[in-house]
């Protein structure tokens, strides 16, 4: 509220820049042009001693001169009026302005005022001049000093295409400078003058134009609307401009449906990954890798307890701290489920895979027992909240962060086990196990990190999933199948494998959605995976080799 | 020598287990319908359900003994067999309830009432008759399993592959029965049954013979794992569990061996489903659940692999005590206990508990009885130097 007034102060007495002369030239121009007030120094500041009057009539006056003058102070003004905020005094026919926060300043010019002088009471209002305080907000917002409120109320505008907005929109667009709201201003206009029964088909006909360049939903539904009864050159205009958006719009939904797809893709990889290093290198079966997954995700929320109750200034860092510590927490119960479980079971998978349910199950009444079986609250930091457009697309920021983390994690872990010496004796286990041992590498020692590895990674998913899903003790075994299915379908001991699985299954699954629902979808992914694994009963990728099983 | 006495031991543990469950079957009913209520040794009627929901649990166990434990199929997908075979008693529960449900449909049941459905969908035509469901109660997952093994084993999807895949098959008819334009009553699935074959489903009578039936069908699944582990297709399977490819190499169809055997268990699930809906009184989507199929097959492993008994026994163990610590004031630590179940089973008793037994009793025995031919045979041939 108050740098309108500041700025108004300044471009009236001394009009400092070519910006504010402009605008004072538009304005006066505008308001001869429309309701013949003479050009006094001040017709904003008559119109406002009229509420001081206590008349009615003049206060009727009043908002409609204010609503059209064009000032800053407008808006303040009438939405004061409209909660009995706005007070004259009758002696000095000065107006005063109650803010929301208690200041009061001078209707006429901004300025502060200590208080209320003795004889100022609140303009009164009866049912007539509420209404028409109703209307002038409406077309006030239209000349809102903050454009992106500009914008909204000419969406509206471009929605309703009420002929009555017309002559404000034409001022608004006149003295209009910021290019997104000129732009949405044309398109309210063109949508009036489509609608408009006296417009001429040039006009009609350029409306159409403008529309179609527009191409969205609201476009489409507004020339579809148009209805047979319009001139014919008009509807030839607009059934081609419908089909045009429609086809561009199909477009765009493939384009979307494709985003999804990468975000569910990156989402699956994220989970999939560890479960990729620990079936493929080990051949270990982890039903608790969902669980890992959790475990990352409920270290992130204790790491932002301990921000919000600390130091409140760090919340949006949360999510840096918590990736380390949920690695490091998750990677070590990793390596002590390990050492205390699973190394006596190799070679018996079936037995890995129920001990490691069982263990699921004891992690998350873990959980439960200490954080509750209710959902946590993870927040957002402000730099993934929020969301930008992309043409006819909108992209949240979570989702892009989620995917550039998955594929910064990929090339991190790709490299790692490229060029790195556990990498390499990691690599060496998985072809071959027992020549490895034979070269002297410490088969047992890199079963254990490997599965520390494994899970540390499950756990940096557990940050990142913690942003767009519950975090909840159910967590993890909502993606232990479709990450099961990720390493299946891409095929085991190959991460490029994982990543075409994960995102092919992603992409498939929202391309499917639209058709067949999301719950068929789903089942379709399903089956498909499961005739897929016949003809390729080792995946997409599989490692080629001589062995073969008993 | 070994094997001789093996069978033997075998043959007589398995006779000592009939009789058990065939007494069982006899007293239980007896004791509840003739001894006068509050009676020290009358049970009571939910305790003949309860006892009722073991023994159906029971046979689903064999029925995964029969494919893990003697051809190393480990299936998680069990217990989508044993819904399905539910589903389709349950449909015919359905169709018995008549005009009696809270719309008063004669023709739909009152959830179709309730979702808009015009008329009867085509695939729950014939469930008004009793023979008609008690043959989909085998035919429906006996065709799944013959259609997913079919496509399984011929492509050779073995381990944990065959696992997985189970567990997403039962996972992806868990989403479907979910919804409720499926026709099978969404997530509320099937209840409020009112009668079958004209009893009250919920009098003492009906209940009673369910159980017997239930018992029934338990020894009668025993006797058919039995005759088909002794036989000489059971030695294949055996071999096919223990070197699947080398017994390829000598001549036998792995795959065909693996179909049947895998058909007949998911029959004998579906027969369990089937006994187990009228007496719980209900069956909805959750019993396709993933983690519904790994429990189960955590019975066959307490209870002991490979041995049909064990199966029978852990099922009835681990259940008892699930309701025993579910219904106590340890129910938050019932999870714990079954995962610790789950992780000290594989590692400290990979047997389970008939297996440990045998491993400790059959030497034992087996020494007894060599020490006591041995003894004779010295007695024969050979003069006691004593006299």
């Amino acid at each position: 509220m108050s740098p309108p007034s500041f700025y108004f102060r300044r471009g009236r007495t001394v009009p400092a820049n070519v910006f504010d002369r402009l605008r004072a030239l538009v304005l006066s121009v505008f308001l001869i042009a429309a309701f013949a007030v003479p050009a006094l120094a001040g017709p904003f500041e008559d119109a406002v001693a009229k509420f001081a009057n206590d008349e009615f009539s003049d206060t009727d006056e009043a908002i409609g001169l204010i609503a059209s003058s064009g000032n800053a102070l407008a808006f303040p003004i009438i939405s004061a009026l409209q909660d009995g905020r706005l007070s004259a005094d009758p002696e000095s026919k000065k107006v005063f302005v109650t803010q929301a926060d208690g200041k009061i300043i001078d209707a006429a010019t901004g300025a502060a005022v200590a208080s209320l002088p003795a004889g100022a009471s609140a303009v009164r209002l009866n049912n007539r001049l509420r209404r028409t305080v109703e209307a002038a907000l409406g077309s006030l917002t239209l000349l809102s000093p903050d454009p992106a409120k500009r914008i909204a109320a000419a969406q509206q505008v471009f929605k309703s295409h009420d002929e009555a907005a017309l002559p404000v929109i034409d001022g608004a667009l006149a003295k209009e400078t910021n290019k997104a709201a000129k732009s949405a201003f044309a398109e309210a206009r063109a949508a009036i003058l489509l609608y408009k029964s006296d417009a001429s088909d040039a006009e009609k006909l350029e409306s159409i134009a403008i529309i179609k360049a527009r191409g969205d939903q609201e476009a489409l539904a507004l020339l579809t609307g148009l209805g047979s009864d319009a001139p014919p050159l008009v509807a030839q205009a607009a059934s081609s401009a419908i089909s045009a958006i429609q086809s561009n719009l199909a477009l765009w939904s493939m384009v979307q449906n494709a985003w999804y797809g990468l975000s569910l893709g990156s989402v699956l990889l994220l989970a999939a990954i560890g479960l990729a290093i620990t079936f493929g290198v080990m051949g270990v079966i982890n039903m608790a890798h969902g669980e890992m997954v959790m475990i990352g995700a409920y270290t992130t929320f204790v790491v932002q307890e301990v921000i919000r109750t600390r130091y409140p200034g760090l919340f949006d860092y949360s999510l840096l701290m918590a990736v380390p510590l949920a690695f490091l927490v998750a990677g070590a119960l990793g390596v002590v489920i390990e050492r205390s479980i699973i190394r006596f079971l190799y070679g018996r998978p079936l037995e890995t895979l129920l001990a490691t349910w069982g263990l699921s199950l004891v992690l998350q009444q873990a959980v439960r027992t200490a954080f509750g079986p209710t959902n946590r609250e993870v927040g957002n930091p402000s730099w993934m909240s929020g969301a930008f457009e992309l043409g006819q697309i909108t992209i949240t920021y979570n989702r892009l962060w989620i995917l550039c983390f998955t594929l910064a994690v990929f090339a991190i872990l790709l490299a790692m086990l490229r060029y790195t010496a556990l990498g390499l004796e990691m690599r060496a286990v998985t072809q071959n196990r027992r020549m490895a041992a034979s070269m002297g590498i410490a088969t047992s020692r890199v079963d254990a990190l490997t599965f520390g590895l494994g899970s540390g990674i499950a756990g940096i998913a557990g940050v990142a999933l913690s942003q767009i899903d519950n975090v909840s003790p159910n967590l993890g075994q909502s993606y232990i199948i479709d990450s099961f299915m990720v390493v299946v379908f891409g095929g085991v001991g190959n991460l490029w494998g994982t990543l075409v699985g994960a995102f092919t299954l992603g992409i498939a699954n929202k391309f499917l959605e639209p058709v067949a629902g999301a719950v068929l979808g789903k089942i379709a992914i399903l089956v498909l995976i499961i005739l897929f694994i016949q003809k390729r009963p080792r995946g997409l990728f599989a490692l080629k080799g001589r062995a073969i099983e008993a | 020598m070994t094997p001789h006495v093996l069978t033997r031991s075998l043959d007589r543990s398995a006779t000592v287990f009939l009789l058990i469950v065939a007494g069982l079957g006899v007293l239980i009913p007896l004791s509840n319908l003739l001894l006068p209520s509050g009676s020290m040794f009358q049970v009571p009627t939910y305790l003949v359900a309860l006892f009722g929901k073991y023994v159906c649990y029971a046979i689903l166990a064999l029925s995964i003994d029969l494919i893990w434990g003697y051809c190393g199929i480990l299936s998680l997908g069990h217990g989508a067999f044993f819904a399905l075979g539910g589903y389709a008693m349950g449909m015919y529960l359905m169709r018995q309830i008549g005009s009696r449900g809270v719309y008063g449909n004669p023709v739909l049941p009152d959830f179709m009432v309730f979702l808009n459905y015009p008329s009867l969908p085509w695939y729950w035509y014939g469930f008004d008759m009793f023979w008609f469901a008690a043959l989909m109660v085998l035919v429906v997952p006996g065709l799944l399993a013959f259609c997913f093994g079919w496509l399984a084993f011929r492509s050779r999807v073995t381990g944990v592959y065959l696992s997985i895949i189970t567990q997403a098959m039962t996972y992806a008819l868990l989403l479907a029965f979910f919804r409720n334009d499926f026709g099978f009553g969404g997530n509320n699935g099937l209840t409020d049954f009112k009668d079958i074959l004209g009893f009250n489903v919920q009098a003492d009578g009906t209940r009673a013979a369910l159980f017997i039936l239930s018992c029934l069908a338990l020894i009668i699944a025993f006797l058919i794992c039995r005759a088909v582990v002794t036989s000489k297709l059971g030695k294949v399977l055996i071999a096919i569990r223990d070197a699947e490819s080398r017994t390829r190499f000598l001549g036998y169809r792995v795959e065909s061996y693996k179909l049947f055997v895998f058909t007949l268990s998911a029959c004998m699930a579906g027969v369990a489903g089937a006994l187990y809906v009228p007496q719980v009184g209900i069956i909805n989507p959750g019993e396709f659940a993933p983690g519904n199929s790994i429990e189960a097959v955590i019975w066959v492993a307490v209870g002991g692999r490979g041995t049909l008994i064990g199966a029978a026994l852990g099922a009835i163990v681990v259940n008892y005590a699930k309701t025993v610590f579910t219904s106590g004031p340890l129910a938050p630590y019932w999870l714990f206990m079954l995962g610790a179940l789950f992780i000290l089973v594989t590692l400290l008793l990979p047997k389970g508990i008939i297996g440990t037994f045998n491993a400790w009793y059959e030497p034992w025995s087996a020494k007894r009885l060599m020490a006591e031919s041995a003894a004779r045979e010295d007695g024969v041939n050979e003069p006691n130097p004593a006299e």
